[in-house]
Order: C-alpha cells, then sequence, then structure tokens
C-alpha cells in the first residue's frame, strides 16, 4: 500500500531521517516504536510531505507522492492525526470536519459516517474545537482525519495524554478502520497497546527503521521493547 | 452653533473617518491574521485605489456617477491582482519570513509609490463624487454623499464578514489562520491563500480609497496617514483580530473627530499615537487580541 524507501529528510541543514525504508499493508495496523528523537513524527510529517525529503521515495500503490506539494498528499488518500491533534481550535467541530471533507471533495454520506463512528461529536457540531475535552479533541482529529476517506491513516502516538475510557474508546475505533481495508500506521509508546493492535512492528533508532517483527511474535518481554524503547 | 449641534457635526465626520479606516485597517489585520506579514505598503495600495479611481473617472466617456461605480468595482480588482502579483513575485520567495517581509514590503511601498508619480504626477487631483446632495439639518447642512460612505463602508465590511464566516473559502483563511501546516495537511493550497488574503487586503484599502477620494483629492504620497491609522487601529483592537480592528477603529474615527472639531486635528493624532503607546505596555496582544 504505502512503502517508504531509503527515505533521507529533515528540517534546513538537521537531517533527522537517514536512508529509512518502511512499509504499511492493506487491512494491517503497522505501529512505529522508539525512543523520543527517533524520528517517528518526522516520519509521519515527511509521508505528509510537510518535512521535504533530500532523497529516497515514498510510493502509495505504486505512485510515487515524494515530490508532490504538501497540499496533494492528502488528495492521493493519505490521512494524517498529529501528535497533540492540532485541530482549528478557533473553529466549531462542524468547521473541522468540514474542512477534512473539501479536502477530497465528500459528502454527507462520509460526515454521516464520521458522526456515527462518534456519535459525541454530533451532539456538539456548534461547540468551538478548543473547548472540547481531550478526548473529544482526539475523536474530532480522527474524524477530521477519516473525512478524506483515506487508504492510509496516520495516526501520531493518538491515546497520548487521555483518560483509560477513551484510550479504549479510540482502540476500538483504530480496530475497526482496520476491518475496513485501510493501512493504519500508528506511533504508540505503549507496549500492552501495541500488543493488542499491531499487525507489525517497525522499531526506530537514529532516523532508521533498524528491526521489524511481526507483533505475534513478540511478547511483552521481548527484547526489541528493551532494546528500541526502554522499557 | 451652540454645544450639541457642534457635537452632532464632530461625530458624523468622525464617523465617516471611522467606516473608511475600518475598511483600510480590517485589510492590514486580515493579511496580518492570516500570513503574519507586516504589511508596510499598505497605505499604497490605498493610494493605487484612490489614483486608479481617479484614471477610471478622467478617461471613461461616461457620466460621473456611472465612471465612479465602475471605479468602485475595477480599481479595487486592479489593485488586488497587482497584490497578489506582489505576493507571488516576493513574499512567497521569502518564504513569509517575518522580518524579510517588512523589509519588502518597504521596498514596494517605495515602488508603488514612485510608479505613481512617474504615471500620475505629482498634483493632486480631485474625482467628482458620484451624486451631489446636501441633508439639511435644523442647525446645519451635511453631505449625502459622505453619510453614503458610512453606509458602503459598513456593507462592504458585512460582506467580508459574510465572506469569512458563511463561505467555503473563508473557512479555508481561516483554518490557514490557525495552523498552516495541518491545513495543508489537510488539502488546503496555502500559497493560494496567502496570495488571495494579500489581494483581498489590498483591494479593501483601495475599495476604502474609492470612497474616499471625492472628499480628500488623489495624490501620490496619500498612503501615509490611511498606513498609520490603520496601525494604530490593528494595534489597539489586536494583530489579526477583525472584531478588535472594527471597535478599535470606531474609536479611533469618533475620537479624532471630536478631537478635531474641539481642539485640533494634532492633538487628535497625539491621543491616538498615546493610546497605542499604552495598549503596547499594558495590553500588548491589544484589547482582542490572542495573547501570544
Amino acid at each position: 500500500m504505502i512503502e517508504v524507501r531509503a527515505l533521507t529528510a529533515g528540517y534546513g541543514p538537521v537531517t533527522v531521517l537517514r536512508d529509512l525504508n518502511f512499509r504499511a499493508d492493506a487491512g494491517q495496523i503497522t505501529c512505529i516504536m522508539g525512543r523520543n528523537g527517533a524520528g517517528k513524527s518526522t516520519l509521519m510529517k515527511a509521508i505528509m510531505g510537510l518535512v521535504p525529503a533530500s532523497s529516497g521515495s515514498i510510493v502509495l500503490n505504486g505512485q510515487d507522492v515524494t515530490r508532490l506539494p504538501a497540499h496533494q498528499v492528502p488528495l492521493q488518500g493519505i490521512a494524517y492525526v498529529p501528535q497533540g491533534r492540532r485541530l482549528f481550535g478557533p473553529l466549531t467541530v462542524a468547521e473541522n470536519i468540514a474542512i477534512g471533507l473539501n479536502a477530497r471533495r465528500k459528502g454527507q454520506a462520509t460526515r454521516d459516517f464520521v458522526l456515527d463512528l462518534f456519535p459525541r461529536l454530533g451532539e456538539r457540531l456548534e461547540q468551538v474545537a478548543s473547548t472540547l475535552s481531550g478526548g473529544e479533541q482526539q475523536m474530532l482529529a480522527i474524524a477530521r482525519a477519516l473525512c478524506l476517506e483515506p487508504q492510509v491513516l496516520l495516526l501520531d502516538e493518538p491515546t497520548e495524554g487521555l483518560q483509560p475510557s477513551m484510550i479504549a474508546l479510540i482502540r476500538d475505533t483504530i480496530l475497526k478502520l482496520k476491518a475496513s481495508g485501510m493501512a493504519t500506521v500508528l506511533v504508540e509508546q505503549r507496549v500492552d497497546a501495541v500488543l493488542k493492535m499491531a499487525d507489525r512492528v517497525a522499531f526506530m533508532m537514529h532516523g532508521r527503521v533498524e528491526a521489524e517483527a511481526e507483533a505475534r511474535d513478540l511478547t511483552a518481554a521481548s527484547p526489541q521493547f528493551q532494546e528500541f524503547v526502554g522499557v | 452653533m451652540s454645544f450639541g449641534p457642534f457635537l452632532l457635526l464632530a461625530l458624523l465626520e468622525g464617523t465617516v473617518m471611522a467606516a473608511v479606516l475600518a475598511l483600510t485597517a480590517v485589510g492590514l489585520s486580515l493579511v496580518f491574521g492570516v500570513m503574519r506579514v507586516v504589511n508596510v505598503a499598505h497605505g499604497e495600495f490605498f493610494m493605487l485605489g484612490a489614483v486608479g479611481a481617479w484614471f477610471i473617472t478622467y478617461y471613461l466617456p461616461l457620466p460621473p456617477g456611472l465612471a465612479w461605480l465602475v471605479a468602485l468595482i475595477i480599481a479595487p480588482l486592479v489593485v488586488g491582482a497587482i497584490a497578489a502579483l506582489a505576493d507571488v513575485t516576493i513574499l512567497k520567495r521569502l518564504k513569509y519570513d517575518p522580518e524579510a517581509t517588512i523589509v519588502a514590503t518597504i521596498g514596494l511601498l517605495y515602488i508603488l509609490q514612485q510608479a505613481a508619480l512617474t504615471f500620475y504626477g505629482p498634483d493632486a487631483r480631485p474625482v467628482e463624487p458620484p451624486f451631489s446632495l446636501r441633508l439639511q439639518f435644523p442647525w446645519f447642512g451635511y453631505s449625502g454623499y459622505k453619510l453614503f460612505v458610512v453606509a458602503a463602508a459598513g456593507a462592504i465590511l458585512l460582506a467580508v464578514w459574510l465572506f469569512m464566516t458563511r463561505t467555503k473559502a473563508g473557512l479555508v483563511m481561516r483554518a490557514t489562520q490557525v495552523d498552516m501546516e495541518t491545513a495543508r495537511a489537510f488539502g488546503i493550497n496555502v500559497d493560494r491563500v496567502y496570495a488571495g488574503t494579500f489581494a483581498l487586503g489590498a483591494a479593501l484599502a483601495a475599495a476604502a480609497a474609492v470612497l474616499i477620494v471625492p472628499i480628500q483629492q488623489a495624490h501620490y504620497l496619500m498612503g501615509h496617514d490611511p498606513l498609520l491609522l490603520s496601525f494604530i487601529v490593528v494595534i489597539i483592537g489586536g494583530l489579526g483580530s477583525i472584531r478588535g480592528t472594527l471597535i478599535a477603529a470606531l474609536l479611533i474615527g469618533l475620537s479624532d473627530g471630536v478631537i478635531s472639531m474641539f481642539f485640533s486635528p494634532t492633538l487628535a493624532k497625539i491621543i491616538a499615537t498615546l493610546l497605542v503607546a499604552m495598549v503596547l505596555v499594558f495590553r500588548p496582544q491589544g484589547l482582542f487580541g490572542a495573547r501570544a
């Protein structure tokens, strides 16, 4: 579905990703784990075209999207839920959803689908996004991304800072989306969550994917978690 | 004339000034709010609107009222197009760096001013009002055109508000204002939004100038005062806050009208500048701006 080949990217003179290779397949959840500064969020941004690639390529369904302007990347079917949610805070819930729908000109059916997925948002359509609770903001961030009807969904630590009931809800939603055939790339730091949700796990260190494993081959005691995540 | 009618006259003059100032300053505020660009050339877009109105009304073989109406439509469009061109050829290349764009817009100010001097000349030239109507109050007569300026500026500001709050393009502009990077991640062509915003800001200044030029005359140096007053208004209202800009324009316009009438225009400017200094010291984000 999406493949990152020998990608080198960074911020101006600072190189963060070095010769990185990564793959995510349809109908699978691929988790990315690594310590702070390993380059996980930069990889997400590079896939979205928000961090320019100096070499290498990003290929979506056989089409090279590496050099596309950032605003054209989501139009190819890649949606992004950034770390910290980054909602359009002063805009209402309905307006945030409208921004997602406008991106790929999706209509009422898509809107209904995301509001069915998160009924609580439907009750707060006219509420300003920044006044929602943390969990509701995360729902909105995911809903906004799903409005693109993406083939690939990038989620950067979507359960960070949420209470346990909300974490469970977000995880259930991600598993539902997997069943729809979407390729999900999930940056996650919690081992238990990764073991429950992931099909494959990519371990990053110093801007590279240093190890990969099938999730079914991992346990909480697997040495990769100690080596690459420090738990 | 006794105090009451004198005050009424001062308030009417202040309202005219507030209306034109609001229109000009909203353009400046939009550009800063969405693009984070302090546009020092904003006053020159105002001047181009007035000069454009003179050219159109002078050369177009139409009755004065109709020619002026054409100017009100065409001059802002042309000035907006010039601004969009300046955005694409200058500001975009500077990656909208806040400091570099200040220097660049200072350069743009001089380019536009000297171009006007070259092609228009150093003289102040009148533009005939589209209609002549004198409203007779019990104490004094007053220009009907001036009241039309207030109504027209109000209508344009209402249209801008509806555009920003009720249209897809306005929604996209507001989203870009909040978070440009996330906007890109949702398919928004930020470069196009910036060019459109810069054009809209300039067009509003030009529209304000077309409205006021039958009262003031067109001159190639007429952009200084609107620029200074617009900065005063957007600093008091809060950079990027449309609501704050409108309220501050009303405050500055009315106080200017009253103080100029009862004391002197110089004192009005001194008080406005003092007010800016106080806002910068005690509430740097302005009355309605968000804290940085």
